[in-house]
């Protein structure tokens, strides 16, 4: 007994100490939510009154070892969360080891490659979006500039009791990724900078259905090309989709393909990008049955400018149409210099961007379905049909005009097509929005600010009536005492509501302490019902009334 | 009995002596390699600058974020003379925006070095909850203060603790 124990100590010791060493990294949040009953705005108490969302990840590293976890905790979620997910426990954990020649992980992971159109696991925990892979992955980098990569996993699905769900087909996939300057001697030097990709994803999910006969096998594959020369970058990415039928597609057995491109010019003072994306038959999921957001394989970004501004963009935000669309964007950014007529003391920028999408042009098989090879229609990349899903020109100037005083002033058209990417349960066809925007920022003395916005959001009238719940007002001001404080208020009246006894004020207050990477807020209000989207991916909020306390914390 | 109790102070010995060792080491900045606008990989824990370094995550849809990094653009000369500080600017754009942060930089004329990680693999391992999140970096590497969210004037105090670094 004693010679074991004596065995055993050196080796406690050593482990414990090497575990204490390395080094812990991670982050947590919490959001606790008491909700009042608000018959006015549609808002509901839910029966347990308060509700409550937390995460921790903890990640740990030491030498070429590293481990991570999230505990994540819904007791229970708060509202507009994806309704799946309850109880406490590990929604994410992995090992792993990494040099400089090899990285592998098994467990949960996140992964892009390319622009993502084939694969792309990743999380936003703000909207409840986590399609993490649980299984193992390898990267390899054979020498510079080549990156090679392999995974396979089960994505998740959902979070019950306190556990991973997984999506019921699994996903495996390849990458490859050369950046020829560092291959090759000879480019090293060149101003021509050159990075080809190619990548092949497969998800195997069994074929339960009885009437039809489902690939169980399904591949995607597809290249990508990134060049830089001097001002001028360019980059393109293809992928296309074996037969996959689906609930989203209707089960037809069209391929699908995807395609999207960006170029851009850019010097001190100007920003040019000109992009496109084609998209049809494109939505991959590792689960055929499956829809809204869930397990997705793929991401498909919607190619529009983010909106800040709470109307331009919980209003009527636009998320891609998996099944098909066409979409063009082009954004400009000029900087009037300092010291010239109109750029003043200190430079005045403006901004224009134009986006717009369209149903892609489909020629339809007549004999669909009574002949037996299930292709719908056919359709060629970038080639659109008349019918607008999705339309937005926008601009603003944003100037400093001294050291007090700063301001942005904003203008939107927005058109969004409800019959396709609905958005309000209120609409006809065709949502047609001009909103204005002023944004003001005084500093009134070192360290106290104050910002304010007013926003006006007029909806156009559809065959000479109201569309939609009409015209918003939004007033914000918002007082900031730096480092540690901030206090805002704001309001929306939908005083435009073709219903009368929906025309009300939505106000809301809110304020926080800030210590280091430590965040409190706490806020008390009126919400109204709006989509919440990040990336272009949107939930949809229900309206709410009541407290809202809300912590975050790094480490 | 005897065994765990010995075996569990052998590991609290252990883990107070590892404690400490680590303490000395501080907080180290994570290892990930992202790339920057001229497509060439970056391994974040390897960026080889000299001075103190500050990393700011950013987006093209963050107005705060803009704000700050106009503001400190504004002041970046005198504070790159006086302290020898490098900003490097990590857009969490995913695909969505991505494409945009070279076209905003440039017709900001920003100096900054930029990042992107547009999958939040940089994010996640900071522990980065929402942008903006400002981190200052000392010349050895370790991650000596940190700062969320963005409000006017913030900027006096991130340079404040830059300076406190140059006078070490």
């Amino acid at each position: 007994m004693k010679i074991k124990l004596f065995l055993l100590a050196p080796f406690v010791l050593g482990a414990s100490f090497l575990f204490a060493q390395g080094t812990i990294s991670g982050n947590a949040e919490s959001t606790f939510q008491y909700l009042n009953e608000d018959t006015v705005i549609g808002a509901n108490q839910p029966p347990s009154k308060g509700l409550i969302n937390s995460y921790m990840n903890v990640f740990y590293t030491n030498g070429n070892f590293k481990a991570g976890m999230r505990l994540e905790s819904y007791l229970p979620r708060i509202q507009g969360y994806p309704n799946r997910f309850d109880g406490t426990g590990l929604g994410m954990r992995y090992v792993g080891y990494e040099n400089d020649f090899v990285d592998v992980t098994l467990g949960s992971f996140y992964e892009q490659f390319g622009a993502g159109l084939s694969l792309r696991a990743y999380e936003d925990r703000a909207l409840g979006y986590d399609n993490l892979l649980d299984g193992a992955r390898i990267i390899v980098k054979p020498r510079k500039g080549i990156v090679l990569k392999g995974v396979y996993g089960y994505q998740r699905l959902s979070f019950q009791e306190g556990r991973i769900v997984h999506g019921a087909g699994i996903v495996r996939g390849t990458d490859a990724e050369f950046h020829l300057n560092e291959i090759f001697k000879k480019m090293e030097t060149s101003s021509l900078d050159l990075t080809l990709g190619a990548s092949f994803v497969s998800k195997y999910q069994k074929d339960d259905n009885s009437t039809l006969v489902l690939p169980e096998n399904v591949g995607s594959y597809g290249g990508r090309i990134k060049m830089l020369y001097k001002n001028i970058y360019f980059d393109g990415e293809y992928i296309q989709k074996e037969q996959d039928p689906s609930n989203d597609n209707g089960n037809i057995y069209n391929y699908g393909h995807a395609s999207v491109f960006n170029l851009s010019y850019t010097q001190k003072g100007l920003g040019i990008l000109i992009s496109g994306k084609s998209v049809d038959n494109m939505s991959y999921r590792s689960d055929r049955t499956k829809d809204l957001q869930d397990v997705f394989i793929n991401y498909l970004p919607a190619l529009n400018k983010t909106h800040t501004y709470n109307l331009v963009a919980t209003l009527y935000p636009y998320a891609t149409q998996p099944v098909g669309e066409v979409a063009f964007q082009a954004d400009v950014m000029y900087t009037f210099l300092r010291k010239t007529k109109l750029g003043g003391k200190y430079g005045t920028t403006i901004g224009f961007n134009y986006s717009t999408t369209y149903e892609p042009k489909k020629t339809y098989n007549s004999n669909y379905p009574s002949d037996s090879t299930g292709i719908a229609y056919k359709s060629t990349p970038f080639v659109m049909s008349d019918s607008l899903y999705w339309q937005d020109i926008n601009f603003n100037i944003s100037k400093k005009f001294n050291k007090k005083f700063s301001g942005i002033l904003s203008y939107y058209n927005i058109q969004i097509n409800n019959d396709v990417a609905k958005i309000s349960n209120d609409a006809q066809g065709v949502i047609n929005a001009h909103i204005g925007v002023v944004e003001m920022l005084f500093k009134l003395k070192p360290k106290h600010s104050i910002r304010t916005e007013i926003q006006g959001l007029f909806v156009q009238d559809k065959d000479g009536v109201i569309n939609d719940k009409g015209n918003w007002f939004t007033a914000l001001i918002e007082y900031t005492i730096s480092p540690n404080y901030f206090f805002s208020f704001m309001n929306q009246y939908n005083y435009g509501n073709p219903d009368k006894t929906k025309r009300v004020n939505y106000p809301i207050m809110t304020c926080g302490y800030i210590k280091g990477s430590t965040r409190f807020t706490v806020s008390y209000g009126r919400q109204r019902a709006g989509l919440f989207c990040v990336g272009g991916v949107c939930r949809f909020v229900p309206a709410n009334n009541g407290l809202t306390l809300s912590f975050t914390q790094s480490f | 009995m005897k065994l765990s109790i010995i075996t569990l102070f052998c590991f609290l010995v252990g883990f107070s002596f590892g404690q400490e060792e680590a303490e000395k080491n501080m907080k180290k900045l994570p290892s990930v390699v992202l790339k920057n606008l001229k497509g060439k990989s970056v391994n974040t824990s390897e960026m080889g600058f000299e001075g103190p370094v500050v990393i700011s995550f950013w987006a093209t849809w963050c107005s705060p974020c803009k704000k700050e990094l106009n503001t400190i653009h504004d002041l970046y000369p005198d504070w790159q003379d006086e302290t020898g500080v490098t900003l490097v600017a990590v857009s969490i754009d995913d695909e969505k925006t991505k494409a945009r942060v070279s076209p905003y930089a440039n017709a900001k004329a920003w100096d900054y070095e930029i990042l992107l990680d547009p999958n939040g693999d940089f994010k996640r391992a900071m522990g980065v909850n929402n942008v903006p999140h400002t981190f200052l970096i000392d010349s050895d590497g370790n991650i000596v203060y940190s700062h969320n969210n963005y409000a006017p004037g913030d900027e006096d105090e991130l340079y404040e603790h830059i300076l406190e670094l140059g006078s070490k």
